[in-house]
C-alpha cells in the first residue's frame, strides 16, 4: 500500500453536533475551553486530541448537557445521543444483558421491544453468551463492549467518545479500534472521539483536531484521506505515519 | 501470536458470535477455604473452652485469688441449665421472648432508619441538622431515660422493644445514608442524561448502589438488638419473663450455672442473628458484589 487510496467521499447533510463559539469556565475559575466552533456530520468521525487536562472531555460534556456552556451554544439533538465514557459505567448489580437494556428502560421503551434491541447490541459488539454475566466477572475490553451496546439499543445518531480505550492494554485497543469502524460504517453516525493517542485518531477518524492546552482551544484540524473500510495494516502505511507525523507536530507545538 | 494471526482469529471469533480468546472471563475461587474456615473455627471452639477451663480450676485462684466457682465450669453449666429437663424449658421459654422483642426491634429500627437515611440523603440540610441527634441517641444512657420511657411506653413489652430500637437503629442509619451516597459519579450522569425522576435514580441506581452497606449494618444492628432486647428487660420487667430477666433473677441469688446458661443462649441469639443476615447478604448482593473476600 504506498500509494493511497482515494479519499472518502466529503460528508453531505447538515451538521448533526455543532459548537458555536463555546467557551467555557468552571465556578471555581478554571478556564477549560475558548471559543471552540465545529461540527460533525452524519458519517463523519471528528477526533480531538489534546495533553491532559486541556478541556476535552468539557467538549462532551457540554456536547452532552450534562455542562451547559458559559459563552456560546451547542446544537445537538439530544434524543438520539450515544456516550461511551473513560470508566464503563456499568452498574454492578445488573448483568450484561440488564446494564444494557437501561438507557431503553430509562427512555420508557417497553419490556419486549428493549429486550430485542438488546439481543441486537449484545451480538452486534460479540458480547453473546455473556449476558448473564455480572461487570465483576469481565475483563475492561468486555465492560467497554457492555457499554458501547447500552448506548447502540437507542440507536443513536451522535455518538459521544470519552478515551474509551485509554485504560485498556494496545492489543485490545486496536480491536476495539477496528470493531468500531465497523460498527461506524454499517450506523453512520456522527462521532465525536477524544483520545490523547495520535494513532487511534488517525486511524479511526475522517477529521482530526487538536487542541491546546488549557483554556483549550482547536489550534489543528486535519483531513484524513484514507478509504473505509480500514484495514488493520493501514497503521503501517507510510501515508498513515506521515499525517501521524503531523498530528504529533502540531500538539507538540499546543503543548509548548 | 502475530498481530495477522490475532486479527484473523478476533474476526472468526466475532462472526461466530463466540467469546474473542484474550478477553476472558475473570473467575473467582472458593476452593480449600471452606475447609480451612472448618479447622479455624474448631481450633477457636477448643481454645475457648480450654480458657474456660483454666479459668475455673486456677487462674481466678492463682492470679486473682478468688474462688474459682465464680466461673462454673462448662459442663456444670450446660448440665444444670440444659439437661434439666424443668431448667432448660424455663431458659428457652425465656428466649423465645427476648428473640421477639430482638426481632421486632430491629424489624422496627430497619424500617426507621433506612426511611430516615433515604430522607437525609435527599437533602444536604436534613442530613446537617439529623446527624448530631443521632450521634447524641447513640451516648444517652438508657437508665437516665427510663422515668419518661415508662411512663409513656409503660413497663413492658413496648418499652422494651422502643429501648431495642435506640440501641439498635445507628448502624443502619449510618451504613444506609452511606451506601446510598456511594454510587459513582459517572452512572449519577447515565441517570442525569436521561433524565431520570429522583425517585429513578433512588429504585434504581441508589439503593441498589447501597445494598452491601446496608447489609453491613443490619449485621451489626441485629447483634445490637439483643443487647437491647436484654437490656430492656433489665428495666422494664413487668410481661413476660425474657433471658434477661431470668438470668439477673439467678445472678441475684448468686446461682451461677443457670446465670451462665442464660449468658450462652443470649450470646448464642446474637451470633445466630449476625450469621442470618451474612449468610441473607450474600444471597442477595453475593452475585455482583466484589469483596476481598466473604465473611459469613
Amino acid at each position: 500500500m504506498s500509494t493511497p487510496p482515494p479519499p472518502p467521499p466529503p460528508p453531505t447533510g447538515s451538521p448533526a453536533l455543532t459548537f458555536h463559539g463555546v467557551s467555557m469556565t468552571y465556578p471555581d475559575g478554571t478556564f477549560a475551553v475558548d471559543d471552540t466552533s465545529f461540527d460533525v456530520r452524519p458519517g463523519e468521525f471528528v477526533t480531538v486530541v489534546g495533553p491532559s487536562g486541556c478541556g476535552k472531555s468539557t467538549l462532551l460534556r457540554m456536547a452532552s448537557g450534562l455542562t451547559p456552556p458559559t459563552t456560546g451554544s451547542v446544537e445537538v439533538d439530544r434524543k438520539g445521543l450515544g456516550y461511551v465514557f473513560q470508566d464503563a459505567t456499568l452498574l454492578q448489580w445488573r448483568n450484561v444483558r440488564s446494564n444494557v437494556e437501561l438507557f431503553a428502560e430509562l427512555e420508557g421503551v417497553d419490556r419486549a421491544e428493549r429486550s430485542r434491541r438488546a439481543n441486537e447490541a449484545i451480538q452486534l459488539v460479540g458480547l453473546s453468551g455473556f449476558e448473564d454475566k455480572y461487570p465483576k466477572q469481565l475483563s475492561g475490553g468486555m465492560k467497554m463492549r457492555a457499554s458501547l451496546a447500552r448506548s447502540l439499543v437507542l440507536d443513536p445518531k451522535v455518538f459521544l467518545f470519552d478515551e474509551p480505550f485509554g485504560a485498556l492494554d494496545e492489543i485490545t485497543r486496536e480491536r476495539l479500534n477496528d470493531e468500531l469502524l465497523d460498527l461506524f460504517q454499517r450506523k453512520q453516525f456522527a462521532a465525536l472521539f477524544i483520545t490523547h493517542s495520535i494513532y487511534e485518531a488517525v486511524f479511526l477518524s475522517t477529521r482530526v483536531l487538536v487542541m491546546s492546552a488549557r483554556p483549550g482551544r482547536i489550534v489543528g484540524d486535519f483531513q484524513v484521506p484514507f478509504a473505509y473500510p480500514r484495514s488493520p495494516e493501514l497503521r503501517f502505511d507510510a501515508a498513515f505515519a506521515e499525517l501521524s507525523g503531523e498530528v504529533s507536530h502540531a500538539l507538540r507545538g499546543a503543548h509548548a | 501470536m502475530n498481530a495477522t494471526g490475532l486479527e484473523a482469529t478476533r474476526q472468526q471469533a466475532s462472526l461466530a458470535g463466540q467469546p474473542v480468546p484474550g478477553e476472558g472471563l475473570v473467575s473467582t475461587k472458593t476452593t480449600k477455604r471452606s475447609v480451612n474456615d472448618l479447622y479455624a473455627f474448631l481450633g477457636s471452639t477448643v481454645a475457648f473452652i480450654a480458657l474456660w477451663y483454666l479459668m475455673h480450676y486456677w487462674a481466678l485462684e492463682a492470679i486473682w485469688g478468688k474462688p474459682g466457682f465464680l466461673i462454673t465450669p462448662p459442663h456444670r453449666v450446660i448440665a444444670d441449665s440444659f439437661l434439666d429437663g424443668g431448667e432448660r424449658s424455663k431458659l428457652l421459654t425465656a428466649l423465645g421472648f427476648t428473640t421477639y422483642v430482638a426481632l421486632f426491634g430491629l424489624a422496627l429500627a430497619i424500617v426507621i432508619g433506612m426511611g430516615l437515611a433515604v430522607a437525609m440523603a435527599q437533602a444536604n440540610w436534613l442530613e446537617r441538622s439529623v446527624w448530631p441527634y443521632l450521634v447524641a441517641l447513640q451516648a444517652i444512657p438508657i437508665i437516665a431515660i427510663v422515668p419518661i420511657i415508662g411512663s409513656i411506653w409503660g413497663y413492658g413489652f413496648k418499652a422494651r422493644i422502643f429501648v431495642c430500637v435506640v440501641i439498635s437503629i445507628f448502624p443502619i442509619v449510618s451504613n444506609t445514608l452511606f451506601g446510598l451516597l456511594s454510587a459513582e459519579r459517572g452512572q449519577h450522569d447515565l441517570f442525569t442524561l436521561h433524565h431520570a425522576s429522583r425517585w429513578t435514580r433512588l429504585t434504581k441506581l441508589q439503593l441498589p448502589a447501597a445494598m452491601p452497606a446496608v447489609f453491613t449494618g443490619f449485621r451489626i444492628a441485629a447483634g445490637l438488638s439483643v443487647i437491647g432486647a436484654v437490656v430492656g428487660e433489665l428495666f422494664f420487667k413487668r410481661g413476660d419473663k425474657g433471658i434477661g430477666i431470668i438470668m439477673d433473677a439467678y445472678r441475684s441469688r448468686s446461682v451461677y450455672p443457670q446465670t451462665y446458661g442464660c449468658l450462652l443462649l443470649a450470646a448464642a441469639l446474637g451470633i445466630a442473628v449476625f450469621f442470618f443476615f451474612g449468610w441473607l447478604a450474600n444471597v442477595v448482593v453475593g452475585r455482583w458484589h466484589e469483596t476481598t473476600r466473604k465473611t459469613g
